[in-house]
This record gives C-alpha cells, structure tokens and sequence, in this order.
C-alpha cells in the first residue's frame, strides 16, 4: 500500500527494479483475492468430498485391517489377515464368481440386444423416431419397478412365463428356488433396465457414422452383414469400448436388484458382492471384514474407471 | 426395375417386422404389468388374465390404503433438492477450475476427478456411522447431504465452461463485474444446456438411490419410492397383486412423461460424455 502511494508521488520514472517490484505486490494481492475466491467457489465441493468419499475410503482402509469385535469395535490389529480369510471363504469366492458370471452376462446381453437396436433404429424408415422413443423407454424404469415387473413375469405360480410353459404343456421352471435360472432371471431384469441407456448411446454413434460410406459399400455389393461387423463395428469401437465400461461399473454395483427379487438367494446363488458386503456389515456386524470386502470392489471400480479415462483422453485429443 | 421396387418393398417390410417384434419385446413387460394393474387380485392368482373385468379399483387401494403418495412425494422432494444443491456447488466448482487461478488448480481437478473411482456403495459404513453421529439418520438432509456435488457434474460442467469465449471474461473484467457477478450474469445463463443436462442427471440418479435410503430411513413420512415399493412388497407378502402392480405403475408413469419430454437433454448429456 505505502508503496503505491510513493509511486504516485513520485516524478521521475520508476527504476526497473521498483517497477517489478510493484508487479510483484500487485500480483501478490491478485493471488490474493484468487485465492480467496477459489476457496469460496470449490470449498464447498472439496469439504464435501472430503467427508463423503476421501474420509470414508481411509476409514474403510483403515476397518479393514483390525479385527471388531461383536459391539462393532476394533480389537485387535489384523494387517492382511482379514483379506487372507476372504480370499479362502468359500462363501466369499463363490460371491466374487457369481458376480463374474452376473457381469459378463448383462454386458454380453446388453451390448448384442444394443447393438440390434441401434442397428434396427438407424435405417431410415417412417416414424423411426417412434421407435427410437420405445426403445430408449427403458431408461425411465427404476430398480423397484423393474424388480416388480419381472418378479411378476418370473413367478413360478402365477407368473406369465409359467402360465405360457402350461398352456404349451412345456415343464414348468421354478425361478424362485433354481440357483441357475434365479441368476438368469436377475440378469435379464437388469438387462431389460439397462437397454434404453446402451441404446440410445450406440444409436448416437451410428447415427455419426458417415453416410456415404453405406453407399460405397452398397455400391461395392457388400452385404449388410458383411458390413455391420468388418464396417461399422470397428468405426464405432470406441463407443462400444465406453459403453461396456459403464455396464461393467454398474453391474459389479448391482445392489437393489438382488435385494429386491432374490435377496442373494437361492442358496447364495445371487448373493453379489454389493448384497455379501450390506449382508456382513448390516446383518452380521462384521465391520472388519465388510470393509476388506469393500476395499477390494473399490480396487476393481477404479481400474475400470481408470480404463474409462484413458478412452476419454482419446477422445478429447482427436 | 420392377424386381428391384419389390426388393426394396419386401426390404421395408421385413424392416418394418424387425422394429415392430423389437418393440414388442421392450415394452412386454410393461404392458403385462400395466395389464395386469387392472385386473383383480383374485384373477391374478387363479392365471385368469383374460375375460375378466379391468378397473381402476387396484389404483384407487394402492392410492388409499398404502403410503404410496408420501413416498412419491418424499422421492420427489429428495430428488428437487439434491439436483437444485448439485447444480449449485458443481457449477461453483468447475467455475473455480475454468476461470480463477490459484495454486495447485491442477492437482485440486485431478483430486475432485479421482472420486469417480471410489464406488460410494463400498463407504456406506463410514458414511453410514458419519450420518448417524450428525444425527441425520431417517431425516431428508442425511438423505441429500452425501450427494450435493459430483465429480461427474464438475467434469461436465467445466467442459460446459471452457466453450465460452475469454473476449466474454474480459469484457466483463473490464465493466468492473466481480467473479460472483460474471458467475451468475454470464456463466450460467450461457451454459443453460449443460445445467438442464445436469439438472436430468442428477434428479434422475437421486430418484433412482437404493442402498443409501433403505439404510437410512426408517419411517414412511421420510421414505423414497424405491424402498417404499421394498416395504409394501414385504407387507403384502405377494399377496396383492394387483395392487402391487398398480403401485409399480403409478411409479413408472410420471418418470416415463418426464423421460419423453426430457430426452432431447439425456442425448446431448449422453453425447457429451460419450459419444465421439
């Protein structure tokens, strides 16, 4: 301050060394007030964050490696030992493998049936835009509603699957106590919820495909088949590659789904890792290992996650 | 030439076929379920789908012998406030990012952006016990507080940001307008597709909460839709039906209106994170 005023003042021309040091002064005061700011337009976020997600993982870290007793509290310092046990708890791998299974069969299921959608969708005909709306409907179904219409559809006594199995004197399937169709039929619930967003995002990359190269190609006498998977399959990878990240992300967090239709069962044969985790912290009270358990689906969702960045970057330096 | 004009009409037709079986397909569940809604309980039951009568009486039970209003309403009110408060500290945030320079401004973006690794359903202990000791357990704030910004509408929101002209910042440093005054006057009304986009995520996300709700709300004035559907459906033991149906229905109505007049902004949104 004092020293403006001396600026002012002053006649002659200010040295050099007077002058950067004003620079200086006034670029202080600029980070000053930037600072300022800064705090008030990111503080919010950051302490937010900070208590809501940085806070809970080092606490989640930090549970997994004591061992609680049955009130909930730490005894003993546990190091590895709590992820030792689960990695040979059968119940635990039979989990980890359910879910694989769960996995790879909604982000199959979902990128072939997007895919024919998509594909359906994006040849011109009237009242397309009719059809694109039906197919992206989906998107509007929450977890509960999903859960109630399928759990209608699947019910072994007066489910529709079952009365058309009666009426077509098919064997009827009991969907709520067969482990392997309880899994089919949680993973075309989710499927079934998911379709509308895969949909919509895979039509818009076909949508920005070139539509030149269908008349070369049609000119050329190549097959619509032919050219769906030596053509357009490759141009659009990098949205198949996004639209699979996101389903594997979503599918390893599947929590309400299995807890409204099957609540792990038959015979843990839905029991995900999201439900075994709810179940030991929740139900049973085992924080220590809940936690090892949460930290180790934390692992898997930042690797995705991280491969999910990586594409970005790509797509942001085109 | 005319073998070719029946090509391309068989062509249509079988198009037409595919669309048509495709549709069929997405939308059978729903049409048994809406189906189904009208139908009574005891029909339901002995597979009677057909024939019977259809009427309104299962909505009429759901509306008045369940809770279903005041979850919808409490999932209503939840979702409002957490998209209002997302939309204000996101916007705040990519704000700081884009337009003012302070130290370390990468490493604060590359923290904020790391968050989108760590999965919230595996910090619900913590979360849960931080909750619990703020005494917010089965109240509307414990509800909203863990999820008022996103690193997900920061990133979005900042891309939104960086598109708008720099000549705009400094005319307005020029006119004397504060970063609070740029922010509100030029920022946000400039970036209103992004902020709509924003608005249909979070609300949408915030209405679709599951683990986090059925955790924390314990009485039927706080709790959501979701978990609410959880509730009757252990009461009613699959007993009714029809009444479940109808309940599932009188959901999934009002978000499929929101969904056909909102679906110009869910593509652009889906556009800008995914689509290249």
């Amino acid at each position: 301050m004092d020293e403006s005023k001396n600026i002012i003042h002053e006649t002659r021309i200010p040295t050099l060394a007077e002058n950067t040091g004003l620079f200086k002064k006034t670029k202080m005061r600029a980070q000053r007030t930037n600072r300022r700011y800064a705090l008030l337009f990111l503080g919010p976020s950051i302490l937010l964050l900070a208590v809501f997600i940085f806070y809970p993982m080092l606490k989640t870290i930090y549970l997994s490696l004591f061992l609680t007793n049955g009130s909930g509290h730490n005894t003993v310092f546990a190091g590895l030992g709590n992820y030792a046990a689960l990695l040979s708890s059968p119940g635990y791998l039979a989990s980890l493998m359910s879910t694989l299974i769960y996995v790879v069969g909604v982000w199959a299921l979902t990128l072939a049936l997007g895919l024919i959608l998509a594909n359906a969708a994006s040849v011109k005909v009237r009242a397309s835009s009719f059809f694109r709306t039906i197919f992206s409907s989906t998107m509007g179904v929450s977890i509960s509603v999903s859960a109630i219409f399928w759990l209608f559809i699947f019910n072994p006594s007066i489910g529709i699957l079952n009365q058309i199995a009666a009426f077509l004197h098919l064997p009827l399937l009991n969907w709520a106590t067969d482990p392997n169709l309880a899994m089919i039929s949680v993973i075309i619930s989710t499927v079934w919820m998911n379709l509308g967003f895969a949909f919509l995002v895979l039509f818009s990359a076909f949508q920005s495909l070139p539509l030149s190269l269908y008349e070369e190609t049609a000119i050329e006498g190549v097959g619509p088949v032919y050219r769906f998977f030596h053509v357009t399959i490759p141009l659009i990878s990098p949205t198949l590659f996004f639209v699979s990240i996101i389903t594997f992300i979503e599918a390893f967090k599947s929590f309400g789904l299995i807890d409204l239709m099957t609540a792990g069962g038959p015979n843990n044969a839905t029991n995900l890792l999201v439900y075994h985790i709810y179940q030991n912290a929740f139900l049973n009270g085992n924080y220590s290992q809940a936690s090892a358990e949460s930290v180790i689906l934390t692992i898997i969702i930042a690797l995705l996650t991280f491969l999910q960045f990586r594409y970005l970057e790509r797509k942001v330096s085109y | 030439m005319e073998n070719l004009t029946q090509w391309t009409a068989n062509r249509k037709f079988w198009h037409y076929a595919l669309l048509i079986i495709l549709s069929f397909l997405i939308l059978a569940p729903f049409a048994i379920g809406l189906w189904t809604s009208l139908l009574p309980t005891a029909d339901i039951s002995s597979g009677h789908l057909f024939g019977g009568s259809i009427s309104l009486d299962n909505y009429w039970a759901a509306l008045t012998q369940t809770p279903i209003i005041r979850y919808l309403v409490n999932s209503v009110l939840i979702s409002l406030y957490t998209m209002l408060l997302q939309l204000f500290f996101c916007s705040m945030a990519a704000y700081a990012f884009v337009f003012i320079n302070f130290k370390h401004r990468d490493f604060y973006f590359y923290l904020v952006l790391s968050t989108m690794m760590l999965p919230f359903e595996a910090e619900v202990i913590p979360n849960f016990q931080t909750i619990k000791a703020f005494g917010l357990l089965n109240s509307y704030t414990g509800m909203v507080l863990p999820f008022m910004t996103s690193a997900f509408g920061i990133f979005m929101l900042r891309q939104a940001f960086k598109q708008i002209p720099f000549e705009l910042k400094e005319a307005c440093d020029i006119e004397g307008l504060s970063h609070w005054q740029f922010y509100m006057k030029c920022v946000l009304p400039y970036s209103r597709l992004s902020l709509y986009t924003l608005a249909a995520y979070s609300f949408l996300s915030a209405w679709n909460q599951y683990l986090w709700p059925m955790l924390t709300t314990f009485s039927d004035n706080i709790r959501p839709v979701q978990v609410g559907l959880r509730e009757l459906q252990s009461q009613e033991t699959f007993n009714n039906w029809g009444m479940i149906q109808a309940s599932a229905a009188i959901i999934v109505i009002p978000t499929l209106i929101v969904l056909y007049f909102g679906q110009h902004y869910f593509k652009s949104g889906l556009n800008e994170g995914a689509v290249k």
